[in-house]
């Protein structure tokens, strides 16, 4: 779950990591006052979750507070790659002297966190490390030890710097990686991490990213900075056809019918497990139909939560039928998914041997389930039929034979 | 041969007393030889049974009343619990921990990864339905129950390595359907830190003589697939390997999860593209349907490797027999 900056400086802050006297607010009038309050030029730097602020025009620099107030108003209501600003940060123009990286990011591969530092601040570091690989350190941490300021101080002396800079940044750094460790963070970063010309060093721009399984454990912090339960803050706001799914999985508690996403086209699907998802996805793309959804049954839902995905998805706009595929269950039952999306259709007056396309779904209770299907006339595979098969049928059988590519 | 188990390994159950874990453990006991489950442990449940299963309060009961030393543990407990159950049976001299356990945050999973490394254990999942040696034991819910493990999964020479606990059956069912059985089937977990990843087993398979190729799932997400490649060039690899990528539409869609817990393209290296690319260099063949696997495998296998049970394995009669002992 990714923090705006201003929460993400505020975190910093509260880990000991010196920062500006920057101000966050809604409003320009009391953009105007922050600026009044700092003295002196300032920055207005839109708060949006994602990247190309500078460029799209939400980064202004004021000389005056009048100036403040009115950038801070046109940043208010300017829309950045498809995201409103959540509001805007007023910071105090710096007086900087260098620019330094420091990051604190996952290995998988280590299965250790990584601490990152390069004396090349201010721009991407992925950039850095492939352009300049000397002027990045990297450091290893230990999930067991306690984590201590030499491991800091060798990621940042990788990179040459010494003397007084590699005196203060050492805390610096080892703060940011305990940070990361006590908050769950995925990603801690201070880019730019400024020596100023009074020789002081301050985080000016922080991104934070918390592990969404970990937020439970961090509901202080959380409601402190007022970051509501609800919000999932993902790459993109859920549609509402996918927060009626997010109720229609959350309506009871056994297994999932969920994780629905919207897409444009008109091949309804109810799918599962995780992988049979993924699979059956690209599947259905590979032959060259349209997905209207993405979604995952999983877990043995209870036939309601599967008729509740169902109507969902046969009632989403541009819709005509829905394919029921899944790889091999085990553990939840081709009957009582079969059960599930017949329930939908009937109920919502449609025959089902009309609106389901195929369904396809292999594994425990499938007797059970094929003779419910039969009864009804709906087309079944079992596993002698491929999942890719599978959904080539589904293509042809709802965007018709001319739609299948291969 | 197999890999990580065999018809004597002896594990436990940590959370036995949960619904799922009750399923799990019938089947387990049910299939193949029948699991030797010598105990399980939810605390506060000091004397129940479940299924004949001994249960215990702590794992240190279950290893004192067991007499010798247990090899291994399923994990079961809900995630807030799970590091303190793994770092129990690791302390308790457990060498194979299988975490079924999902939503774990990857800090946990990372502690028990290394406490395990120090102490000479190995990890399988989290977020995993665990490993199976065809008919002969499961550890785990992989398969299911022993009826529906015993259509999808035969003995025979290829390992199986997948994200998806789900797919390890449906490509293991495939497989069988060819006449490709499998020498032991491992679902990994999908999880962005996992105790054992595809070039962490491989050594295994490597020195299994039964087994003479390699099957993998994979999905966008993660360097775990860069890291095998690496490993098969590195290693002189003997088998050849082929793999499934699901999860090609993410790359259009950068931030978004889907599926699991660890697949996510977050920079260029998680793209499904990539993954491909990276493969095809250790010259892994990467399949684009399921159904191609097998012609696949059968074209890269070596001529002596014939597509049925090899010598010294012999179906069990509970598989003709019907439902399990």
């Amino acid at each position: 779950m990714r923090f705006f900056e201003y929460e993400a400086r505020e975190i910093v802050k509260r880990a000991g990591i010196p920062v500006t006297d920057f101000g966050f607010t809604t409003d320009a009038a009391e953009a105007r006052a922050i600026a009044e309050r700092i003295g002196g030029p300032t920055v207005i730097k839109s708060q949006v979750l994602t990247g190309g602020r500078m460029k799209a025009g939400g980064v202004k620099f004021a000389d005056t507070p009048a100036e403040a107030e009115a950038y801070a108003a046109d940043i208010l209501e300017l829309e950045i790659n498809g995201h409103m600003p959540r509001g805007v940060l007023v910071d105090p123009k710096a007086d900087v002297k260098q620019e330094y990286y420091a990051g604190v990011v996952w290995d998988g591969t280590a299965k250790k966190p990584v601490i990152l530092f390069s004396d090349m601040g201010g721009i991407d570091i992925e950039e850095v490390a492939e352009q300049h690989p000397d002027h990045v350190g990297r450091v290893h941490i230990s999930n067991l030890l306690p984590i201590s300021d030499y491991q800091a101080k060798e990621c940042i002396a990788q990179t040459g710097v010494t003397g007084k800079a590699l005196q203060r940044l050492t805390p610096i750094v080892r703060r940011l990686a305990q940070l990361f460790v006590d908050n769950d963070m995925v990603l801690a970063e201070i880019n730019p991490l400024c020596e100023m010309n009074d020789g002081t060093f301050v985080a000016l721009d922080a991104h934070m990213d918390m592990e969404s399984e970990a937020r439970g454990r961090h509901k202080g912090l959380l409601e402190e900075l007022g970051v509501g339960d609800d919000e999932t803050r993902l790459a993109r706001e859920p549609t509402e056809f996918e927060l009626a799914g997010e109720a229609v999985d959350s309506a009871d508690h056994r297994g999932v019918a969920g994780n629905v996403t919207e897409f444009d086209g008109n091949i309804g699907l109810v799918i599962g497990a995780g992988g049979g998802s993924l699979t059956l996805f690209d599947a259905v793309r590979a032959h060259g139909g349209e997905p209207a959804n993405y979604c995952e049954i999983g877990g043995n839902p209870s036939v309601h939560k599967t008729c509740g995905l169902a109507k969902l998805v046969l009632t989403k706009p541009g819709v005509d039928k829905i394919a029921v595929m899944m790889s091999i269950v085990s553990n939840t039952r081709v009957d009582i998914v079969a059960r599930g999306v017949i329930k939908a259709c009937l109920e919502l007056g449609f025959d089902p041997a009309e609106k389901i396309a195929i369904f396809r779904i292999p594994g425990a209770w499938e007797e059970e389930g094929f003779k419910i299907l039969e009864k009804y006339g709906i087309e079944y595979a079992d596993r002698s039929v491929s999942m890719h098969e599978a959904a080539r049928r589904a293509v042809a059988k709802i965007a018709g034979p001319e739609a299948v590519t291969s | 041969m197999s890999i990580l188990i065999d018809a004597s390994t002896t594990f436990i159950v940590q959370g036995i007393t949960g619904r799922e874990a009750v399923n799990l453990t019938r089947e387990c006991l049910d299939y193949g030889v029948g699991a030797k489950i010598v105990g399980g442990v939810t605390p506060g449940r000091k004397g129940r049974d479940v299924h004949g299963v001994r249960v215990f309060d702590t794992v240190a009961q279950a290893v004192e009343s067991y007499g010798s030393p247990i090899y291994g543990s399923v994990v079961t407990v809900p995630p807030a619990f799970t590091k303190d159950a793994v770092f129990e049976a690791i302390e308790n001299h457990i060498k194979l921990v299988v975490i079924v356990t999902e939503r774990i945050p990857r800090r946990d999973v990372a502690q028990m990864v290394e406490l395990a490394d120090m102490r000479g254990a190995r990890i399988i999942g989290p977020n995993c339905l665990g490993i199976i040696v065809p008919d002969v034991i499961k550890m785990g819910g992989i398969g299911g129950p022993a009826k529906n493990a015993a259509q999808a999964y035969s003995p025979g020479p290829i390992g199986v390595v997948s994200r998806s606990g789900g797919m390890t059956t449906e490509m293991s069912s495939t497989l069988t359907a060819a006449g490709l059985g499998q020498s032991t089937a491992v679902s990994i977990g999908g999880d962005a830190i996992i105790g054992s990843t595809y070039a962490e087993l491989m050594p295994f398979f490597q020195a299994d003589k039964q087994t003479h190729g390699i099957v993998i799932y994979t999905e966008p997400g993660g360097r775990m697939e860069a890291e095998l490649s690496q490993w098969v060039i590195d290693n002189d690899c003997r088998m050849p390997v082929v793999a499934f990528m699901a999860g090609r539409f993410m790359d259009e869609m950068p931030g978004m999860s889907f599926g699991h817990a660890g697949t996510i393209v977050e920079g260029k290296e998680d793209t499904a593209a990539e993954k491909i690319a990276r493969l095809a260099d250790a010259g892994i063949t990467v399949a684009e349907e399921i159904s191609e696997i097998p012609d696949i495998m059968k074209s890269k296998l070596p001529a002596h490797v014939e597509h049925k049970p090899p010598p010294g394995v012999s179906v069990p009669a509970w598989v003709r027999g019907g439902d399990g002992p």
